[in-house]
């Protein structure tokens, strides 16, 4: 089985893969990553959304081979020294789940959204998180936790 | 090699839990009435509590221990006092440990719903101990007592007030400790913040400090006098879920997280349709993948591999030849539902029930207007986010299986029969589950698990894939609901007839006063899919028909649709309900338009009562519909946690959209059609409306479960929306399969 090298989360990490295998499944299984969730398996859901240089992608639909050298950011590679960050506090203060299935990825996928625009709008953040699926229904809150760190933005 | 059990239990096992929930709202009812405990008797189940004292005082130390047995051995055995030995019927308890740490036990599980906050927040209230101390185990069959499952709206009102007595009476021999210890007057102790206080002293002393090295032991004799909810100071109050930060670093281990030693991955090979018999097969290129196992018994197959990838491969390299008979597609589904009652009809859900009052003959023929409409609702999928999963391991005879389900103690059965096991070698826990909505019932991915797991002799994970989930799991019933009736001219209810086929008995009373009315569940006896539980059942189904009814003959009798249904409602919850949620709405303010439609449902179910106000935008040229405001009241009596409350009823409007407007399983001849997100649409961020919560906190009232009747709403107030925009009734759920044609 290929042995590839793949950055995540700032460290570097050799993994064997079978040949195809997507990026999701090798965080998971192979490197202990859980954090980052199967949901579809089809890029519908995004409970697998990771940052690979910076932008959200969804790891069940990229071959893990494709992505060597380039750098991966998990859940797990979010906060700093146990500190959170401010959009996992967010969510936190606005408790914005309930079975948290689908909160790893909301969390990926509004980072990247406000990576692009810390200032952005409702409709922009609406229109981004369109591919999230929170089954319990909890958009509203995961809405104003991303809401709360775009204003925090604004104000700082 | 041993026969399995059937892997996929039929229909009627998940029929089954459903009759068993309404069995739960018969011993509800028992505790009202004990003449009518007496007519729906439910035969005691056997509970299994395999932890003895010794072993739970080595499991977590000496302390004490106080236990609630269950509320239907107390009437057969009441006077219980201090004991030494664990009673066999505990339904739940609780440990204090010398380091004031506070352990509860029971067997509900955690899916989202909140409960391990909203249960550990009545404790600390009771037990007047800081949140952090208390921690629960719930759903771990070899240490939680016997529990029927996680359903039904049961787990507030029932687990709830059984946890507040337990945590009572902890409280009282705390402080009947604290006397002993001091010789002082139980008067002038008071327990707060996890001490013992006495108050003509100043001395204080921890619960770690008053059980440190004592094994006590005490189970309930009856109900100690509990603080009213007007007092809470922890419960009632919005205590932040208690394992929160865990969700948003992604530190949670679900199942499908979870890893064992040496673990294998499994993957099934599924039939060619439902019902479908394995012909033949030719597993020799699987078996060649290194390190793989192919496990055939049955009709059972399926392989478990050293990674998922050689799993997903061997699979994929068997052959196998299935024989499927024909089956009932989609477009005979309604029909067919119809035509095959099996001529029994059972009792309906609370508030309701099979039964005839006066007459709807004399009541139709009394009537100024009559009308007859007919009402259908969809197959639809529960689509939990997290699909079934489960992590097998053996240890000689002994299995044990974590997996993700609503009923550990009814999967813990199912593993026993299927292994020919007894039920002490059989241990379910179940990690806090990615959601469930009803549909995690059944342990099909825990025997296929533990299939696999005994045959590789190591432990296996086994995780669902989407389309397995969508074809393989159990789906909300499909109905089809007659319903008749007759208003005076004056707009009062005269009658009142109503047959719903198959799609489930809960919710199928009328709440609005009518004197001659008939009411009536008829199961068909082969339905096309494999059909089970759905947060809150056939209800939706049913609050759909009837307020969708009630608006249609507000309309014939050229009333308001609030003004006519507060004109046929004398319970006062109900038009509270009604009255909150059009007051905030402003209900009346504004006309309705061509493009903007504004609609009222509401009603009352296990024990909540509801009503829902919607308003629509319509994009005439598209002929689409857009819900953009929804207000919806609900009363649930005393709020045990009003944040955690507003997240399930906000959830529980936006998952309803669903199953209003387009969610519908499509199947050909025992095959499911769009068994993936892609073609099953599901509701996202741009469904989403501007949701108001108005709760109605009765703290006078028993705390009721709030998971599921907050659902009901939502689909009939929609579609009185649409029609206040359109003047088009549209009367099948999902409402808009399609853009409506205007």
């Amino acid at each position: 089985m290929p042995v590839i090298t793949l950055n995540v989360n700032g460290v570097e990490r050799k993994t064997e893969v079978a040949p195809g295998e997507h990026l999701l499944f090798v965080l998971r299984n192979r490197l202990g990553l859980t954090g980052t969730k199967y949901g579809c398996g089809e890029g519908q859901c995004g409970a697998c959304t990771v940052l690979l240089r910076g932008k959200s992608i969804r790891s069940c639909r990229v071959p893990a081979e494709s992505v060597t050298g380039s750098k991966i950011v998990t859940i797990e590679g979010l906060a700093t020294n146990g500190r959170l960050h401010p959009l996992q506090q967010a969510f936190l203060d606005e408790e914005a789940f309930q079975c948290g299935f689908c909160t790893t990825g909301m969390i990926m996928s509004a980072h990247s959204v406000l990576a692009a625009n810390p200032h952005t709008s409702d409709e922009d953040i609406i229109q981004y998180m369109d591919g999230n699926v929170c089954r319990c229904g909890t958009y509203p809150r995961i809405l104003a936790a991303i809401r709360r760190v775009a204003q925090g933005a604004k104000k700082s | 090699m041993k026969e399995l059990a059937p892997l996929r239990p039929a229909e009627n096992e998940v029929r089954e839990n459903t009759l068993r929930e309404s069995d739960l709202r018969k011993n509800d009812l028992r505790e009202n009435d004990l003449q009518e405990a007496e007519q729906h008797a439910v035969a005691p189940l056997r509970p299994f509590f395999e932890v003895n004292r010794r072993d739970l005082f080595k499991l977590l130390g000496a302390g004490l221990v106080v236990g609630i047995c269950d509320r239907s051995a107390f009437a057969q055995e009441s006077g219980r006092g201090r004991g030494e030995t664990i009673p066999q019927d505990l339904a739940a308890w609780l440990h204090i440990g010398g380091d004031s740490k506070i352990t509860v036990f029971t067997g509900k599980v955690e899916m989202g719903q909140n409960i391990r906050t909203s249960l550990a927040q009545q404790v600390a209230e009771e037990l007047h101990a800081p949140m952090d101390s208390i921690s629960l185990i719930m759903g771990d069959t070899n240490l939680t007592p016997f529990d029927l499952g996680t359903f039904g709206s049961r787990s507030t009102p029932q687990m709830g007030s059984q946890l507040r007595n337990v945590a009572a009476a902890a409280c009282d021999m705390l402080l009947d400790l604290a006397a002993q210890r001091w010789q002082a007057d139980r008067h002038a102790l008071s327990a707060n913040d996890g001490a013992i206080i006495n108050s003509s002293t100043g001395k204080k002393l921890t619960y770690g400090e008053l059980t440190q090295g004592q094994n006590l032991v005490k189970t309930l004799a009856g109900d100690p006098p509990l603080t009213p909810a007007a007092q809470w100071r922890v419960a009632g109050t919005a205590v932040p879920k208690v394992d929160g930060r865990t969700f948003v670093t992604g530190v949670h281990r679900y199942t499908s997280d979870m890893t064992r030693p040496g673990m294998l991955y499994g993957a099934v090979l599924r039939p060619s349709a439902f019902n479908a018999k394995l012909l033949s097969l030719d597993s020799k290129q699987a078996e060649k993948v290194p390190n793989v196992i192919v496990v055939h018994d049955g009709d059972f197959v399926g392989v478990a591999a050293p990674d998922d990838p050689s799993a997903a491969n061997a699979v994929d390299l068997i052959n196998a030849q299935w024989s499927a008979p024909p089956q009932i597609s989609e477009s005979a589904l309604f029909d067919s539902l119809r035509q095959s009652p099996d001529g029994e009809s059972r009792v309906g859900g609370f508030g309701g029930g099979n039964h005839e009052t006066g007459s709807v003959s004399a009541g139709m023929a009394s009537a100024a207007k009559t009308l007859s409409q007919t009402y259908t609702a969809a197959y639809i999928q529960h689509a939990p986010l997290e699909p079934r999963a489960a992590v097998a391991e053996w240890e000689e005879n002994k299995l044990t299986v974590w997996t993700g389900t609503q009923r550990p103690f009814g999967v813990r059965e199912e593993l026993s029969a299927a292994f020919h096991l007894p039920l002490d070698q059989v241990r379910v826990i179940v990690p806090d589950t990615g959601s469930a909505y009803g549909g995690k019932h059944t342990g099909d991915a825990a025997v296929e698990a533990a299939r696999l797991a005994k045959a590789a002799g190591k432990p296996v994970k086994l995780v669902w894939t989407r389309e397995e989930e969508f074809t393989w799991a159990y789906f909300r019933p499909a109905g089809v609901i007659d319903v008749k009736s007759g208003i005076a001219a004056d707009g009062t209810l005269l009658a009142w007839e109503f047959h719903n086929y198959n799609s489930g008995p809960a919710g199928i009373g009328t709440p609005y006063n009518v004197a001659n009315q008939k009411i009536q569940f008829h199961p068909a006896k082969n339905p096309p899919l494999r059909q089970g539980s759905y947060r809150g059942l056939a209800a939706t189904a049913n609050h759909f028909a009837r307020e969708s009814h009630m608006d249609e003959l507000a309309a014939l009798a050229g009333l308001d649709p609030l003004a006519f249904r507060l004109k046929n409602i004398t319970d006062p919850r109900l038009r509270a309900a009604f009255e909150t949620a059009a007051q905030r709405f402003g209900w009346g303010k504004q006309p309705a338009t061509p493009t903007r439609g504004f609609g009222i449902a509401g009603g009352f179910e296990k024990g909540g009562y509801l009503a829902t106000c919607a308003e629509v935008a319509v994009d005439r040229a598209m002929g689409r519909v857009k819900i953009v405001r929804v207000v919806q009241s609900f009363d649930c009596g005393a709020v045990v946690n009003p944040n955690g409350l507003k997240n399930q009823i906000s959830g529980a409007i936006v998952q309803g959209i669903g199953g209003a407007m387009f969610e519908a399983v499509h199947f050909e001849n025992g095959r499911v059609t769009n068994p993936r997100f892609s073609e099953y649409r599901l509701p996202r961020f741009s469904d989403a409306p501007q949701i108001e919560v108005e709760l109605i906190d009765r703290k006078d009232l028993p705390s009721a479960g709030a998971g599921e009747t907050p659902l009901m709403g939502l689909a009939p107030a929609v579609a009185g929306a649409i029609f206040s925009a359109t003047g088009i009734r549209l009367r099948s759920l999902p409402l808009l399969p399609k853009p409506l044609k205007l």
